[in-house]
C-alpha cells in the first residue's frame, strides 16, 4: 500500500466513501448505438463488493460493448453508471481518473509487443498512478510470481503461449488495484488446453475477494465462480439470477433457447 | 575477334577490376597515341582549300554555341544575326575559310557536352571558353582570339564600390557562375575567407546579388560591361583583375581535328589585318576606364 | 517371376543430394564467370575504351579532386543529419495532428493538410530556388539569410510532407486494441500515445523511413543551386575546369559509401519483418 499515490485504493469497503452495502458498480438504463444500430437497449445492473457477475449471451448481444462502456472506452447515449456511488458518465467529465479505478482484460490480450512482460505489467502503475519504478517492479514481480510467471518477466510477449500472455494481461490489469475487474471473453481466443490455467487464475482472484464482471462462453466456469449470471440478448438483460437457477432452470424462453443451442453444440 | 572473348571468359571478374585500376598509365599512352595521330594529320593536310576541308556536314561550316547566348557575345540569343563579339568573330573566321554567311550553320551545344568525349556535332564551338593545358588534353583549341580579364560587380551604395585593392574583397561573400574561370581567379587572386557561392546560370548569379545573398559577383570583363549597363540597376564595376597566367579564349574543336591548323591560319589573318582588333573595340570595350585592381 | 527392385538407402539419398548441390555450384560458378567475364570483355574491347578510361577513370584527376570533393561531402553529411532530425520531428507532429480528432486542433489540421499537399506537389528543386532567392527578397527581420539554412529549410519542409504520410500509415497500422489497453490502464491519451502507440508506429515504418532518408542524402546536393559548394558541385567545378569527368565518379563513390550501407540495412529489416510477420500476428488470438 503506497501512501503517496491517492488513486490507489484498497478493496476495503468503507475506505471508498460509499456507504457499506451499497453497490460498487451500478449501471442504470444504459443505452448505446453505433450509427443506426442500437447495441444496448437500457441495461440495469448492480454489482456488490466481492461479487462476481457472469455475462452470457450470443455474439453481438452487447456483452463487450457493455464492458467497454463501463470502462469509459465508449461514450453512452443514455443512462448513468456509478462507481462507488459516484457518477462516472457525466458529459464532459474527464474519464481518466475513473478508468484508473477499473481494470479491463481483453479477448485478444492486447499486450504491448514492444515492451517486456514486466514493463507491460508495471506500465499502468508507473504512468497512471505515479508509483515509483522500483516499487512497481517489485510488486509486479511478486504478482507474476503468484501467477507462476516470474521467470518470463524479462521476455517479450511474443515468446509466451496464449495462456501465459492472457495471465500477464490479467496481472497488468491487477497491478493498478482496480475496484472492479472487467473480463471480456478472456478465454475465447485460447487453445482449449490453455483455457484451464487462465480460469484457475480467475477463480483464485475471486476467492481473494476481487469484484468482477466476466463475459464468458464457459458455462461450467460461470456456474462455478459467479455469484450471479446475466443473460443478454439483443442489447437487453433478459434474465438474471443465481447460476443454478439461470443455467439449470431458466425462466425465460429466450434463455432456454440459448442454452439449448449450447447444449446441442456440447458447450454446456 | 573470335579469340578475345574466350580468353576474357577464362579470366575471373576480379582480374578485370585489376585491369581497370591499372588504367592510369595505359590510358596516358592511349592519349599520347591519339595526339601523335593528330599531329600526323596536321602535317598531311597542309592545304586548307575550302573544298578539301574535313567538315561535319559537307559544304557547310557548322558552328556551335550554348543557349541562352548572352550579350555582348551574341544578341537576342540569335547567333545567326552576326551581332555580338563572338558571332562576328565566327563569321569572320568562316569567311577566311571560304564560307559566306549563307554557308554557316549554327547549332546549340551545352558547355558540358562540348568537351565530352565522342563524336562532335560541330566543326568548332565558340562560347567564351578559356584555354588551359589540362583542357587541351581533352579537346583541341585554336589560337586565342581574346584575352579576358575578370571584373567585380557591386552595388554603387556598397562600401566595396570604392575598393582600392583586391584585399578589400577578402571578407566579402562573392558569387560566381559554375563552369567559368571566375571561381579559380577569385580563389587565386582574392583568396576570400568565406567560400565563394557558385550558381548554375549567370541569371542566378545576378539574382544572388540582387537579393543580397552575396556582396559582390565576379564575371568576365565584357559580361560585366553588359550587366552593369543593362541588367543590374545602380550597380558598378568596382575593378578588373587578371587571373594568374592570364585567360585566353579559343575556339574549341574535337581533339586532333584536321580543321585546327586551318582555323589557326584564318585567325592569324584576322589578327594581321586588324579585323580582330576592330571587333574587340566594337563589342568588348568600355567608354569609361575601369580601374585595374591588384 | 518377381523382379526385386533395390531399396534406396539413407546413403543413396545423401549421395544424390551431394551430387546435386555440386552440380548446382558448378553451373552457377561457370555461368557467373561466363556472363560477367563476357560483359567485361565486351566493354574493355570497345573502340572507345581507352578514351573512356582517360576521361572517366583517370587516377590523376581522381587524386587532384578528391580532397576538395571530400570537404564538400562533409557539408552534405552535416546537412542531411541535421535536416533528417528536423524532418522526423516535424513529420511526426503533422501526422499526430492529422490522425487524432480533437476539435481544438481543427484549424491546425487544415493547415497541415494544405501544407502536406503543397509540399508534396512542388518539385524539390523549385522549392529550393523559391526559398533561396525568395526569402531574402522579402527582407524580413528575423528570417534566415544563410544559403545552407535556406536550402536546408526547403528540404526539411519538403521531406516532412512525405515522411508525415509514412508516420500516418504507421499510426494507423497500430491495432486499436493497443490504444484501448493503454487507456484501460488509466493512462491519459497523451501518455498512451507516448508510451504505447508512437513507439509501435515508428517501429512499424522503419523501412520506408530509411528509404526517405536515403533519398534525402542524395537530394542535399540540390542545395548547391543556391550557392553552397557541396560534393556534387565541387565535382562539377573540377569537371568544367579540366574537361575530365572522373571527379563526378569520385563524388558518386562517396555517396555510395553512405547509401549502400543504408540500403543493405533497409533490405535486412524488411526481410526480417516479412519472416516475423507470422509471429507478430501471433501476439493475439492464435
Amino acid at each position: 500500500m503506497s501512501g503517496s499515490a491517492p488513486d490507489r485504493m484498497t478493496g476495503h469497503p468503507g475506505a471508498t466513501g460509499a456507504p457499506a452495502g451499497a453497490p460498487v458498480l451500478e449501471v442504470r438504463g444504459v443505452t448505446k448505438s453505433y450509427g443506426d444500430t442500437v447495441v444496448l437497449k437500457g441495461i440495469d445492473l448492480a454489482l456488490g463488493e466481492h461479487e462476481a457477475i457472469a455475462l452470457i449471451g450470443a455474439s453481438g448481444s452487447g456483452k463487450s460493448t457493455l464492458l467497454r462502456c463501463i470502462d469509459l472506452l465508449e461514450g453512452i447515449d443514455d443512462g448513468d453508471i456509478f462507481l462507488d456511488g459516484e457518477p462516472i458518465t457525466v458529459p464532459g467529465a474527464n474519464p481518466v481518473p475513473f478508468r484508473r479505478r477499473l481494470g479491463l482484460v481483453f479477448q485478444s490480450f492486447n499486450l504491448f509487443p514492444h515492451m517486456r512482460v514486466i514493463d507491460n505489467v508495471t506500465l499502468g502503475a508507473i504512468k497512471a498512478q505515479k508509483v515509483g519504478r522500483a516499487e512497481a517492479r517489485e510488486e509486479g514481480l511478486a504478482l507474476l510470481a503468484r501467477f507462476g510467471l516470474e521467470s518470463r518477466a524479462r521476455e517479450f510477449p511474443d515468446r509466451l503461449s496464449g495462456g501465459q500472455q492472457q495471465r500477464v494481461a490479467i496481472a497488468r490489469a491487477m497491478l493498478t488495484r482496480p475496484r472492479v475487474l472487467l473480463l471480456d471473453e478472456v478465454t475465447s481466443a485460447l487453445d482449449p488446453e490453455l483455457v484451464g490455467e487462465v480460469l484457475d487464475l480467475i477463480r483464485e482472484l475471486k476467492d481473494q475477494g476481487m469484484t468482477m464482471i466476466l463475459a464468458t462462453h464457459e458455462m461450467s466456469f460461470a456456474r462455478d465462480v459467479a455469484d450471479r449470471v446475466c443473460f443478454l440478448e439483443d442489447g437487453r438483460i433478459v434474465e438474471q439470477g443465481h447460476p443454478d437457477q439461470v443455467l439449470s432452470a431458466p425462466r425465460e424462453a429466450a434463455t432456454q433457447r440459448f442454452l439449448a443451442r449450447l447444449l446441442h453444440a456440447n458447450r454446456l | 575477334m573470335s579469340k578475345k572473348p574466350i580468353l576474357a571468359m577464362a579470366a575471373p571478374a576480379l582480374a578485370a577490376l585489376v585491369a581497370l585500376a591499372a588504367g592510369g598509365p595505359a590510358a596516358a599512352n592511349a592519349a599520347s597515341a591519339a595526339s601523335a595521330a593528330g599531329k600526323a594529320a596536321t602535317t598531311a593536310s597542309a592545304s586548307c582549300a575550302t573544298s578539301k576541308l574535313a567538315l561535319h556536314t559537307a559544304g557547310v561550316l557548322t558552328v556551335a554555341t550554348d543557349t541562352p547566348a548572352y550579350p555582348p557575345y551574341f544578341e537576342n540569343n540569335k547567333p545567326a544575326n552576326g551581332k555580338g563579339f563572338e558571332s562576328a568573330v565566327a563569321y569572320a573566321v568562316a569567311k577566311q575559310l571560304g564560307f559566306g554567311p549563307s554557308k554557316v550553320k549554327w547549332v546549340v551545344e551545352p558547355f558540358d557536352s562540348s568537351y565530352a568525349p565522342g563524336p562532335k556535332s560541330f566543326d568548332f564551338d565558340i562560347n567564351e571558353i578559356s584555354i588551359t593545358p589540362a583542357r587541351a588534353k581533352a579537346v583541341s583549341f585554336s589560337t586565342p582570339y581574346y584575352t579576358n580579364p575578370q571584373a567585380i560587380i557591386v552595388y554603387r551604395s556598397s562600401p566595396l564600390a570604392h575598393a582600392k585593392s583586391l584585399a578589400a574583397f577578402k571578407k566579402a561573400k562573392i558569387g560566381v557562375q559554375v563552369g567559368t574561370t571566375s571561381l579559380s581567379a577569385v580563389n587565386q587572386r582574392i583568396k576570400p575567407s568565406a567560400q565563394p557561392s557558385v550558381y548554375n546560370t549567370s541569371s542566378d548569379v545576378v539574382e544572388a546579388l540582387k537579393v543580397h545573398q552575396v556582396d559582390a559577383i565576379v564575371v568576365d570583363y565584357a559580361t560585366a560591361l553588359y550587366l552593369t549597363s543593362a541588367e543590374i540597376k545602380k550597380s558598378t564595376i568596382a575593378g578588373q583583375f587578371t587571373a594568374p597566367g592570364g585567360d585566353n579564349w579559343g575556339l574549341l574543336l574535337k581533339k586532333g581535328s584536321a580543321l585546327t591548323p586551318c582555323v589557326d591560319k584564318a585567325m592569324a589573318k584576322l589578327k594581321a589585318n586588324g579585323t580582330l582588333a576592330r571587333l574587340t573595340r566594337q563589342w568588348m570595350s568600355s567608354k569609361v576606364a575601369v580601374p585595374v585592381l591588384k | 517371376m518377381s523382379t526385386q527392385y533395390p531399396l534406396t538407402t539413407r546413403e543413396d539419398r545423401a549421395r544424390a543430394r551431394r551430387r546435386r548441390s555440386r552440380r548446382h555450384m558448378a553451373i552457377s560458378g561457370v555461368s557467373a564467370v561466363v556472363v560477367l567475364g563476357g560483359l567485361v570483355a565486351r566493354i574493355v574491347t570497345a573502340s572507345g575504351w581507352p578514351a573512356f578510361r582517360q576521361t572517366f577513370l583517370s587516377a590523376h584527376w581522381f587524386g587532384v579532386s578528391f580532397g576538395s570533393i571530400l570537404s564538400g561531402f562533409w557539408l552534405d553529411i552535416r546537412m542531411f543529419l541535421i535536416i533528417e532530425v528536423c524532418v522526423l520531428a516535424l513529420a511526426l507532429l503533422i501526422a499526430l495532428i492529422r490522425t487524432f480528432d480533437t476539435p481544438v486542433l481543427f484549424p491546425l489540421k487544415l493547415i497541415c493538410i494544405v501544407f502536406v499537399d503543397v509540399m508534396r506537389g512542388i518539385p524539390t528543386i523549385l522549392l529550393i530556388y523559391l526559398f533561396g532567392f525568395g526569402i531574402p527578397t522579402l527582407n524580413l527581420k528575423g528570417l534566415p539569410t544563410d544559403q545552407v539554412v535556406l536550402g536546408g529549410a526547403a528540404l526539411a519542409l519538403n521531406y516532412s510532407a512525405y515522411v508525415s504520410e509514412v508516420f500516418r500509415a504507421g499510426l494507423m497500422s497500430v491495432h486499436p486494441g493497443q490504444g484501448a489497453a493503454a487507456l484501460s490502464l488509466g493512462l491519459t491519451p497523451a501518455q498512451a500515445l507516448r508510451t504505447v502507440i508512437v513507439p509501435q508506429a515508428v517501429r512499424n515504418v522503419v523501412p520506408p523511413l530509411l528509404n526517405d532518408f536515403i533519398a534525402l542524402t542524395k537530394d542535399v546536393a540540390l542545395v548547391s543551386i543556391i550557392g553552397p559548394q557541396e560534393a556534387a558541385r565541387v565535382a562539377q567545378i573540377f569537371q568544367d575546369q579540366d574537361f575530365n569527368f572522373t571527379p563526378l565518379l569520385a563524388a558518386a563513390a562517396l555517396y555510395l559509401c553512405v547509401t549502400i550501407p543504408l540500403i543493405r540495412i533497409v533490405d535486412h529489416l524488411q526481410w526480417r519483418r516479412i519472416r516475423e510477420q507470422g509471429s507478430a500476428l501471433a501476439l493475439g488470438p492464435r
